[in-house]
């Protein structure tokens, strides 16, 4: 399952927020959609997930044009994660992942054996079997993203688009949230996350997109893309970037002064 | 743990519950009224064709008031559970959206012109008219793919007009006696109600349930908020505009015939979600029920406190709903701190 965004542009009123933004996302990989705040990464995210329309370009989904499919199809293909990890009623735990077999239900019919099996199934794999017969609204917030990406993994999506699913987490969820969405590639699916956090970017992701002011700045591996001079261009800080055995990190050192930003 | 474990009772067993509530209160009802008479035989005998004192009084006056007071009580309640699950907010209703208020515009418009004394099917195809002029105005105001939020908003506006409009109309009553019925009229009651009433009625409420019921998978959805809910394969536009023309066939028809009933649609559901672990889809036949039997037991109440029909049904739900309203910003206030 390819999908492609192809020149990309959106306009909201007078505001340009993206402009000429061309992605290819392939099976098997994670792709990290980095950039400051106010970059277009959320505005990227949404027209990946056919929930906002491009002013221009054109997103397709196996070299078809998204807009021609089936509404539940794509729901089927694709699936979303909103940020912040709204839950609105203080639902139990299993019916909220339930929630995510309903792009395969036909109308007034009820969740099957199957259905009850593959939300066991996506339950066990966000490791949140043991808080099925919680209340949402009590869960710490590392649990509450695992339910939510419990929802997910129950829609069993090729696509996955996970809008900033590591803020508020401690560094221990951040890790296992991340681990969740990769592991979802390395069995043949895809993802595009948005992330702020440009260490865990560079650990987990194969390829990372770099917007600012609403273009693709850069694109490639963590090594290409997170150079100092182009933070310091696009993020306005100076950090040291380190490459050594456990990885890429990044330490930011302080505000930069710069005039271009 | 212990804490939250799953809704104390199950979902078919409340459904049963208060389906057997509803069925006892109606029988309840069937029996209240000053002519002491035996409901069962008259009904036989309307059945086999007879015409008699008693049987008038069963099928003319009797019946009509108690089945409306259960088709009204149900449409009302379920109409604020939906509401409640659109917006995501316990305390929405239909009143808040402008649909109630603009079908008692319909309505006091038919009273000003002296309408509801010339035909009995004026005022409720006025108030008809009044519910389905509002969602024109709601969607104008709002534009056809803006947010609930926008809607909300759109609704509490058209329901400033109505209510102003409202004022000016009795302001400006041509006689005392056009100004006296329509503010009887908007205080709400069953009494003296046909079964042309709900004859009339009961088509579009029926349709509105539907509606409403189709809509309980997208309200499920929706809890994961909009993007979500749109993610999972509904279109917001489309599943909106089915469920807002539902609240308007169903609580316009209701209000046309009923009048102004308040906090029914508030009250109920938010009475009701505790039992059924807050799922919207399972909040709405629920509150049906639920609301089936307040408005069937406040009808009965009205009867017992004054048998001479003064007390107007509208006025007991009001007396119940305010206090009720306090205790719920209170336990928000507290709950939110």
């Amino acid at each position: 399952m390819i999908l492609q965004a192809k020149n990309i542009a959106l306009q909201l009123g007078s505001a340009s927020i993206l402009n000429q933004i061309n992605l290819t996302l392939n099976d098997g990989e994670l792709l990290g959609l980095i950039g400051p705040n106010g970059a277009g990464k959320t505005s990227l995210l949404r027209i990946l997930a056919h929930l906002q329309k491009p002013s221009r370009g054109e997103l397709q989904l196996n070299n078809k044009p998204v807009s021609h499919l089936d509404r539940k199809q794509l729901a089927q293909t694709i699936g979303y994660l909103a940020q912040g990890a709204p839950a609105h009623w203080p639902l139990h735990v299993r019916r909220l992942v339930e929630l995510g077999r309903l792009p395969y239900l036909a109308p007034w019919s009820k969740l099957c054996d199957n259905d009850h099996r593959i939300v066991e199934q996506a339950m066990t794999m966000a490791e949140v079997s043991h808080l099925a017969n919680r209340i949402v609204s009590t869960l710490s917030g590392g649990e509450r993203m695992r339910v939510l990406i419990a929802r997910l993994f129950a829609t069993q999506p090729t696509i996955i688009l996970a809008d900033e699913p590591t803020a508020a987490l401690d560094p221990y969820h951040q890790l296992h949230t991340m681990e969740l969405l990769r592991e979802h590639c390395d069995r043949g699916g895809s993802g595009v996350v948005v992330m702020h956090d440009l260490n865990i970017a560079a650990r987990f992701c194969h390829r990372l997109l770099l917007l600012h002011h609403g273009e693709m700045v850069s694109e490639g591996s963590a090594l290409h893309v997170l150079q100092p001079e182009r933070l310091q261009q696009v993020y306005g800080i100076s950090a040291q970037v380190l490459n050594n055995d456990s990885g890429l990190s990044v330490i930011a050192h302080s505000r930069a002064v710069n005039e271009q930003r | 743990m212990t804490h939250d474990q799953a809704a104390p009772v199950s979902f078919p067993l409340l459904l049963l519950l208060l389906g057997l509530g509803t069925v006892v209160l109606f029988v309840v009802a069937l029996h209240m009224g000053s002519a002491h008479i035996n409901i069962y035989q008259s009904m036989l005998h309307y059945l086999s064709g007879k015409t008699t004192l008693e049987t008038m009084v069963a099928i003319e006056i009797r019946l009509p008031r108690v089945l409306l007071a259960t088709a009204v009580g149900a449409t009302l309640a379920m109409a604020g559970a939906s509401l409640q699950g659109l917006l995501r907010n316990p305390l929405a209703s239909p009143g808040l959206v402008g649909i109630s208020n603009c079908a008692a515009l319909g309505a006091v418009i038919a009273l000003y012109f002296g309408l509801g004394s010339q035909s009995w099917y004026a005022v409720p195809i006025a108030g008809m008219l009044g519910a389905a002029l509002s969602v024109v105005l709601i969607f104008m105001i709002s534009g056809s793919n803006s947010s609930i939020m926008t809607l909300l908003l759109a609704g509490v506006a058209v329901n400033a007009v109505a209510s102003s409009m409202i004022s000016l109309a009795l302001n400006f009553a041509p006689n005392p006696y056009a100004m006296s019925e329509m503010v009887h009229w908007l205080l709400g009651s069953l009494a003296n109600r046909s079964l042309a009433d709900f004859q009339f009625s009961i088509p579009f409420m029926f349709t509105g349930w539907l509606l409403i019921l189709n809509s309980g998978r997208f309200l499920n959805a929706l809890s994961l908020g909009e993007d979500t809910a749109q993610s999972l394969g509904f279109n917001l536009a489309q599943q909106r505009t089915a469920l807002v023309l539902g609240l308007a066939c169903a609580v316009g028809a209701a209000v046309s015939v009923s009048g102004s009933i308040g906090f029914v649609g508030l009250l109920v559901p938010h009475l009701l979600r505790p039992l059924v672990a807050y799922e919207p889809s399972r909040l709405l036949p629920v509150s049906a029920l639920g609301g089936a039997m307040l408005v069937l037991a406040a009808d009965i109440a009205v009867q017992l406190i004054s048998p001479d029909q003064e007390l107007k049904l509208g006025v007991i739900t009001a007396l119940i709903g305010g206090p009720f309203f306090f205790y719920l910003i209170i336990k928000t206030r507290n709950s939110m701190t």
